[in-house]
């Protein structure tokens, strides 16, 4: 009875989204569409993508969302995990950890990152901090790209060790089809990390730390002298969050069998993910996926099909800039400066956040009221 | 060994001339807003292309004498207004709106905006024109014809001094010198004194704090327009993204002479440049980004309010 009367509060966009993701392996009718109509989305793989992308913007959303951090390096804790990946799998390195292996040792790894960059730069006011990341990112990204005896370069480091593939979907997606095969559970594993992480958060969300870090971000002073220790709880919103976006970045390089071109890991996907979490909105978990599937979805699956409809319409002359991905960066661009002056809690917010955001703060008292 | 020191430390000092003009521009932006603007580096970005937009139709290059150093003239003063004016114009349309959010507002507003001028100059690049190689490749860089005498004026064969080194160092140090007096000798620059040290006391003194923070725009974009022109004509290339790298570099040396501080950004800019030609004559161009970007990191975290120390009010 009590499950029956309460079987609408289970029917919301979430809940359905995730259906939609459980059964779409089995049932690809966007890609059958697609394959009718000679488009090739392949929309299965590009999920795995927004999975991926969906768990680097909840971890961003750890520290800029909860703990109110700014900062942008998340790209550099993605391609640690990345690269931890690569060194503890590859042939060329005496490891040979496997996948799991993997799984736990690049948030390990990418943790002791946040650790490090963190220690001594949390101290510093809101956009230094945003400053010191974008540093470190760059700063590793010349190391990657220059190591290339250590990273092998553009190329990556391959092949990665592979997804476990258990034998009984071995047999069902027949022999001699091990592609297939490693794609569908790569799908479902990145699936089910992307749920149990967003659990956890939630949980987390109600939690003491949970609490405390969105006390810091309300009011660091307040919150110190509530008896919190700033120093440690931001510390620990860094660290989780990076290890979270390791966790991404080890999932990547398993998807992709390598760790890909050092590139991969730069500033503009650091503002991608950005991005992603403000449009959704900052500290909601919702707004964070939905972020993700909103414009990584529309990065991956719209935008090539909209490069594809002006190719087709322009014919042979086409100008170099009509196409969308030209003016990519601009849409994005005029996003962040549209949300922010609009709405800046995003379009799923979380309540508080969004009080927050559209109260004047003290802070900036040099302002006075319109004339 | 000798003159290959010397030899990077003119063009050290050469390229942190133009650290400093762009450095000065977050500088004062920070002082009275306390707002990194994100997208100061692309305004000089622009600018270049708006410098090489008037060489290629004025056909400059085929230009000589009086007439040659006229049309630098113009280009510069054009180039100085027009970086002045896309600055100003960036802040009353996405800044101003914002000044009382919350700081993340319009630091994230200024990424957006950094995103959206690089598009606008990767679309300025597919202009049709001969100095943008006909527009065919609009992320290609783009070569701005050598326009000052490259002669040397030493008489050695390892060590070159040329025009153009002579000119851009002291049209620098001329601007800079004009910029100190404007600061320190006349009445706006005491309201922007003020304005720094606590807008809202100002206002109560009668400064009018938004004209203030509007002559800050513009006075920050005409120097980046104006640097801009300085990097065209000494490093002849431009390109879409050129003011993402050197906008941050240049907001590297304002932190490192101490943020908010105006004789701090021009040394913070003169070192930055000597490092950065010494870093990549010694370990390698490839580890640039690296060499400056370390010593950000390493400036804020330990002594986060530069060498010259800060004259913007700190906040609890």
């Amino acid at each position: 009875m009590a499950v029956a009367g309460n079987w609408r509060k289970w029917l919301t966009l979430e809940t359905g989204l995730l259906l939609f993701a459980v059964l779409y392996p089995l049932v690809p009718f966007v890609d059958l569409a697609a394959d009718a109509a000679d488009l090739s989305v392949h929309l299965d793989q590009r999920l795995v993508t927004i999975f991926i992308y969906g768990l680097l913007v909840v971890a961003l959303n750890v520290q800029v969302g909860y703990a109110g951090l700014l900062q942008l390096g998340v790209a550099a804790f993605f391609g640690i995990g990345a690269m931890t990946t690569g060194v503890v799998t590859v042939d060329k390195y005496p490891f040979h950890f496997g996948f799991w292996g993997a799984l736990l040792a690049a948030p390990a790894v990418a943790a002791l990152a946040g650790l490090f960059i963190g220690a001594p730069t949390l101290r510093l006011r809101g956009d230094y901090l945003a400053i010191v990341t974008l540093g470190f990112g760059e700063v590793l990204r010349t190391v990657l790209v220059n190591l290339e005896n250590i990273t092998d370069g553009p190329r990556g480091l391959n092949p990665v060790a592979e997804v476990w593939v258990p034998g009984f979907v071995k047999e069902l997606a027949g022999a001699g089809d091990d592609n297939e095969a490693r794609l569908l559970v790569m799908y479902y594993v990145a699936l089910l990390v992307l749920v149990a992480a967003v659990v956890l958060l939630h949980v987390l969300e109600r939690t003491r730390i949970g609490r405390a870090f969105v006390a810091l971000r309300e009011d660091e002073l307040a919150a110190a002298c509530m008896g919190l220790d700033p120093g440690r709880i931001k510390l620990a919103a860094f660290a989780g969050g990076a290890a979270l976006a390791g966790l991404a970045g080890a999932l990547y390089a398993t998807n992709l069998t390598t760790t890909a071109d050092p590139t991969n890991y730069d500033f503009n996907n650091a503002i991608m993910v950005l991005c992603c979490l403000i449009l959704g909105g900052l500290g909601s978990l919702r707004g964070a996926l939905l972020g993700a599937a909103l414009l990584i979805g529309f990065d991956n699956v719209l935008s090539p099909l909209l490069d594809k409809g002006i190719a087709a319409l322009a014919g042979e002359t086409q100008h170099p800039l009509a196409k969308y991905s030209a003016w990519r960066w601009f849409v994005f661009g005029a996003a962040l400066i549209a949300m922010m002056r609009f709405r800046p809690e995003g379009l799923f917010p979380a309540r508080r956040v969004a009080q927050e955001l559209r109260e004047p703060t003290n802070a900036r008292a040099a302002e006075p009221e319109a004339s | 060994m000798f003159e290959t020191i010397a030899q990077q430390l003119l063009l050290g000092l050469t390229n942190g001339m133009v650290f400093a003009l762009v450095a000065l521009g977050y500088t004062m932006v920070y002082g009275i807003l306390e707002f990194i603007n994100f997208a100061h580096g692309d305004v000089f970005m622009l600018s270049a292309f708006f410098a090489l937009t008037l060489v290629g139709w004025f056909a400059v290059p085929g230009m000589d004498g009086a007439m040659l150093a006229g049309a630098l003239l113009g280009i510069v003063v054009a180039t100085t207004l027009f970086g002045a004016g896309v600055n100003w114009s960036v802040d009353r349309l996405v800044y101003k709106p914002l000044r009382k959010a919350p700081k993340l507002a319009p630091l994230v507003s200024a990424i957006g905006v950094s995103f959206v001028l690089q598009n606008v100059g990767l679309i300025w690049g597919a202009l049709k024109m001969d100095v943008f190689g006909g527009g065919g490749q609009p992320a290609a860089p783009k070569s701005f014809p050598a326009l000052l005498p490259t002669t040397n004026l030493l008489n050695s064969n390892t060590l070159t001094l040329q025009v153009k080194d002579v000119l851009v160092i002291a049209a620098s140090l001329v601007i800079m010198a004009g910029l100190y007096l404007l600061v320190t000798r006349t009445k706006l620059g005491k309201a922007m004194r003020a304005t720094a040290q606590d807008p809202q006391t100002a206002r109560l003194m009668g400064i009018d704090v938004d004209a203030v923070i509007g002559a800050t725009f513009l006075i920050g974009g005409g120097l980046a327009g104006f640097a801009a022109v300085v990097y065209a004509l000494y490093i002849n290339t431009v390109y879409y993204q050129m003011g993402y790298q050197n906008g941050l570099y240049a907001f590297t040396a304002a932190v490192v002479g101490g943020i908010g501080n105006i004789p701090g950004a021009v040394l913070g800019g003169l070192l930055l440049g000597l490092v950065r030609a010494l870093s990549d004559q010694f370990i390698g161009a490839q580890w640039q980004p690296a060499v400056l970007f370390g010593i950000l990191i390493l400036i804020l975290v330990f002594r986060p309010a530069g060498l010259l120390g800060s004259t913007a009010r700190e906040k609890v």
